[in-house]
């Protein structure tokens, strides 16, 4: 059993600063804000940041300091207000809905807190939905889905529905359908954020190895300091203003 | 995983749910089928209509009879090819609650107008040599018993005293709206009866029938026998069968109307009831559709998730109701046979009852689909946790 004090990354060695790697998301000049009622309440403030090919990013932040509303952002979940993204040479800001959702099919893998699998579909099932977006056959599909949930472990579980499945391994499938379209970027809101001390390990323990093994560009945002610890940059978020600092 | 494949197992994620909306659909559908079937029940007389044939009646009321002299002048009418006359009879069969119709009919002229009635030839032979003979329709004949060669005896309301008939002919329909629970006999029988027994009432016909060589000139030749008949005792009223047929319908007309308005109202009930469960289905499953849409799926599919699973809730009860409609509908002209002889469920019907279900499904997804399709990925996906 790992050390449960060490780096989730320890077991593997620390994952290496990437500086002479090329910038894959170009965040400038983000502003944000939601209207509530007749209050405009502002959520990022002149946002400006790089993230760089296979960096793995942590978000830290308090509550509210617009952390999930960033990853959204770079994600193309939601609309800035001013300012740009550019994600792999594309300014995601200029995109129209179709565009955008045609773009995070093939260059976003998603992995949320609450894993947010669809609870009808096996694993299996689960972990080929955004395949269904590409012109990959029936065999090819096979092939990669079965090649993801390899890579979690979890290829003798793929037959079986999320409510058959613990939290991490729920997780794991969730990580398997992020990755399994090989995208230029990962999102992750809080993936461990609902789950006990030993799958949370197992997950950021995961998320490393997708770092390190495959140069996966992972962004995420976390509380856990923990699991931020996994994470080769952190950006800390206070009230809508960034704070940069290296793991 | 095609969105067909989701969809339906959408449908089964909640099976009391489905259950209790299919079983609502279904019962919407039958009531709707089984007062459609009431509707053409009751205007399955003047759809049996035929264009060849016209019927003459008193022109101040069906109660008042015409001379049975009228039938040569008739005859002279230019356009007119067959005239038969006959009485509603109104015989009682052991106790009231046996209605059926029964009429004194002039037997040649009668079945040579109506090739609709399908009488074996011997049994034709027999009918029309025997002046007490009776023609009975077959599902009449299988009600009480009846065989050829029975003897019957109906008690007269119009015309007193127990009249007895043999059986000489069972009739069968030439199609499905033939009524076959008619009684007919000889009109002589009943006109030297009652010679004998109210002398004024004798040589008179309740109606006459006349077919005409073309269906087209009804109108000229109906105008040409009324003119004929003009400031007589006994003015006429000529029509076709199916405007005569259709003013007894007309009296009717409230009744059908309301029916036909308590059909729409099932439907739209029904309709509200399944637009409840999607949207409730739909709400429940926000996080989902956020989900799909994060994944790079667009609005076109949640829609189809929705209207699938709707439509396919909605074509669901509306089969097994349309299934249930026919032994409903037979269990029903069984048991109420009488009232409603031409009772069955016509292909119209069975249309109607399928383009309900399509709206229902449709209309009951319109906002739900509406709805997933415009939420915002952010504010979706906060619905989970």
């Amino acid at each position: 059993m790992a050390d449960q004090t060490s780096s989730p990354c320890d077991e593997h060695g620390p994952v290496p600063v990437l500086e002479k790697q090329p910038v894959i998301v170009e965040v400038r000049n983000v502003s944000k804000s939601y209207q509530r009622g007749s209050h405009v309440i502002p959520v990022l403030r002149d946002i400006d940041f790089d993230i760089r090919e296979g960096e793995f990013l942590a978000l830290m932040g308090p509550s509210g300091s617009g952390k999930s509303t960033l990853l959204n952002l770079i994600a193309g979940i939601d609309k800035v207000d001013s300012g740009s993204i550019v994600v792999g040479g594309v300014d995601i800001t200029a995109l129209d809905e179709t565009e955008l959702a045609r773009w995070r099919a093939t260059h976003v893998g998603f992995i949320f807190q609450f894993y947010n699998l669809i609870p009808v579909l096996t694993a299996f099932e689960n972990v080929e939905l955004p395949l269904q977006l590409t012109g990959l056959s029936r065999a090819e599909r096979r092939e990669h889905v079965e090649t993801a949930l390899r890579v979690v472990n979890l290829a003798h579980r793929m037959d079986h529905y999320p409510a058959q499945l613990s939290g991490g391994e729920q997780q794991r499938v969730a990580i398997a359908r992020a990755v399994v379209t090989d995208p230029t970027i990962l999102v992750a809101d809080e993936p461990t954020g609902d789950l006990d001390r030993a799958s949370a390990r197992e997950i950021m323990a995961l998320m490393c190895r997708l770092s390190r093994e495959s140069g996966k560009t992972i962004i995420m945002v976390t509380h856990d300091p923990k699991a931020a610890e996994a994470a080769q940059v952190i950006l800390r978020l206070d009230k809508g203003s960034l704070n940069h600092g290296h793991a | 995983m095609g969105m067909r494949k989701l969809f339906l197992r959408n449908a089964f994620r909640h099976k009391l749910r489905t259950g209790l909306t299919v079983l609502g659909i279904t019962i919407a559908i039958l009531a709707f089928g089984m007062l459609r079937t009431m509707v053409n029940a009751w205007y399955a007389g003047v759809e049996a209509s035929s264009a060849n044939r016209l019927v003459i009646r008193n022109a101040i009321s069906l109660v008042f009879p015409l001379p049975l002299a009228y039938k040569d002048r008739i005859r002279q009418v230019s356009g007119v090819t067959l005239v038969s006359w006959g009485n509603w009879f109104g015989g009682i069969y052991i106790e009231e609650k046996n209605f059926f119709p029964n009429f004194a009919v002039d037997p040649r002229s009668f079945l040579a107008l109506y090739p609709e009635y399908l009488i074996p030839d011997p049994q034709r032979a027999a009918f029309l040599g025997d002046r007490k003979g009776a023609v009975v329709g077959k599902k009449l004949a299988d009600k009480f018993g009846w065989k050829v060669g029975d003897t019957v005896t109906l008690k007269g309301t119009i015309f007193p005293g127990n009249w007895e008939f043999t059986i000489r002919g069972i009739y069968r329909g030439k199609d499905r709206s033939v009524d076959e629970t008619q009684f007919f006999f000889h009109w002589e029988y009943l006109d030297e009866t009652v010679k004998k027994t109210v002398p004024r009432r004798a040589g008179q016909a309740g109606y006459y029938i006349i077919g005409i060589a073309n269906p087209n000139l009804a109108g000229e030749v109906s105008a040409a026998i009324d003119a004929t008949f003009k400031n007589s005792l006994a003015e006429t009223l000529t029509e076709t069968e199916k405007a005569f047929q259709m003013s007894f319908v007309s009296m009717t007309e409230a009744i059908l109307i309301a029916i036909q308005l308590v059909s729409i109202v099932i439907i739209v009930i029904i309709m509200a009831v399944v637009a409840n469960t999607m949207a409730m289905t739909a709400r429940e499953r926000i996080g989902e559709y956020a989900v799909f849409k994060t994944l790079g799926f667009g609005g076109w599919f949640i829609a189809g998730l929705i209207f699938g699973e709707s439509l396919f809730i909605s074509l669901l009860g509306t089969a097994i109701g349309i299934g249930l409609t026919f032994p409903a509908a037979e269990a029903f002209a069984e048991y109420l046979g009488t009232y409603f002889p031409i009772f069955f469920v016509e292909k119209e019907t069975v249309l109607m009852d399928l383009a309900a279900g399509v709206l229902v499904g449709v209309v009951a997804a319109l906002f739900p689909a509406w709805r997933a399709v415009n939420i915002r990925i952010a504010d979706g996906l906060r619905r989970i946790g």
